[in-house]
């Protein structure tokens, strides 16, 4: 324990109070539940925008903060290294790059010169599929045979 | 001690280990940031998938998120006992977090299997695909963790490299917060 108190912790950041870490949890868990709550009250409210909105803020929103809070209050990420925060924000450009790079030839099925044409057959074979096993068996779209259609 | 341990060093201005764990972690980002972006722009392309996505079970993926912020939790506070010096704390701390790990994969088997029993398999379609690579993978970086964190636990125990048992305790976290993307993604958005 000699070197991990002599040359393990450079920032020398406070060892917190247990009651510190137990509120960050409790915030966590009333955190999630909204995150539950949000999506089961959306289809309720009578109006397409908005319950998309309540899903998007209650469930991604949310889990937004929630990582916020772990990576601040558990990893510590705060009291870090600057040039750690830059490394991990480097990794996270890669992806959103990737993602801009591809999302619109898979977010899109058609454009000005182009057509994808088997995306596009998937999306109606997957759509028919479920439409017909939503109506057939309420709820439980996806216990019948005709469910399994639909990828591409 | 002379014994060339990672938290001996700090050429960068922090202790190698920790170092070394940032560096994974950042590996890991472009892993599961990649993943989830291609499920993501998929999703979005494929309006057909809400009825598969209606078949995941929602409070089976907000029972795990419990038990995974509880482990974080037990994980946060060994670590913050290794601080202190009291390895034997820290290592019952981190068996509990194991526990939380195991729960979180017999609560994942159980999930699974009804899932395969019902006909969704990896090959049912591009959804299940996803799911069980996205879910898997996590599965796989939840053994890891328990495995690392066994090892820490016991050197812990004896008093052994406590500075170890912050650099597990940052893994961990990260396999939490990966999860925390995970459930939203794949239980809730219907």
């Amino acid at each position: 324990m000699s070197e991990h108190a002599e040359h393990g912790h450079e920032e020398h950041h406070e060892v917190h109070p247990v009651k510190h870490y137990t509120k960050i949890y409790w915030v966590l868990l009333a955190l999630l539940i909204v995150s539950i709550a949000g999506p089961e009250i959306a289809p309720h409210v009578g109006h397409e925008h908005l319950a998309r909105a309540i899903v998007l803020i209650t469930a991604f929103g949310i889990a937004v903060v929630k990582a916020f809070m772990v990576c601040k209050n558990f990893m510590h990420l705060n009291v870090q290294r600057r040039y750690v925060l830059y490394m991990l924000g480097m990794m996270l450009a890669f992806v959103i790059m990737f993602f801009s790079a591809v999302a619109p030839d898979v977010m899109k099925h058609e454009g000005q010169n182009w057509s994808n044409e088997s995306a596009k057959a998937a999306v109606e074979r997957g759509m028919a599929a479920g439409e017909v096993v939503h109506h057939e068996g309420g709820h439980d779209a996806g216990h019948g045979e005709t469910s399994h259609e639909g990828g591409h | 001690m002379d014994r060339p341990l990672a938290n001996l060093r700090s050429a960068a201005g922090l202790p190698t280990g920790r170092l070394a764990i940032w560096w994974v972690l950042g590996s890991e980002i472009v892993i599961f940031g990649g993943l989830l972006a291609a499920y993501v722009m998929h999703r979005i392309g494929h309006p057909e998938w809400q009825y598969q996505a209606a078949v995941t079970n929602m409070w089976i993926g907000a029972f795990n998120t419990f038990v995974l912020l509880s482990s974080s939790l037990s994980a946060v506070l060994a670590h913050r006992e290794a601080e202190l010096g009291n390895g034997k704390k820290a290592a019952r701390l981190l068996g509990l977090t194991i526990a939380g790990g195991g729960v979180f994969l017999c609560v994942k088997a159980v999930e699974w299997t009804m899932e395969i029993k019902h006909g969704f398999t990896i090959t049912s379609n591009t959804f299940w695909s996803f799911y069980y690579t996205a879910a898997g993978l996590h599965a796989l970086h939840v053994i890891a963790g328990m495995a690392c964190m066994a090892v820490v636990a016991v050197a812990a125990a004896k008093g052994r490299d406590l500075h170890r048992v912050e650099l597990v305790g940052i893994y961990w976290h990260f396999v939490d917060v990966v999860w925390i993307f995970l459930f939203p993604l794949l239980y809730i958005a219907k």
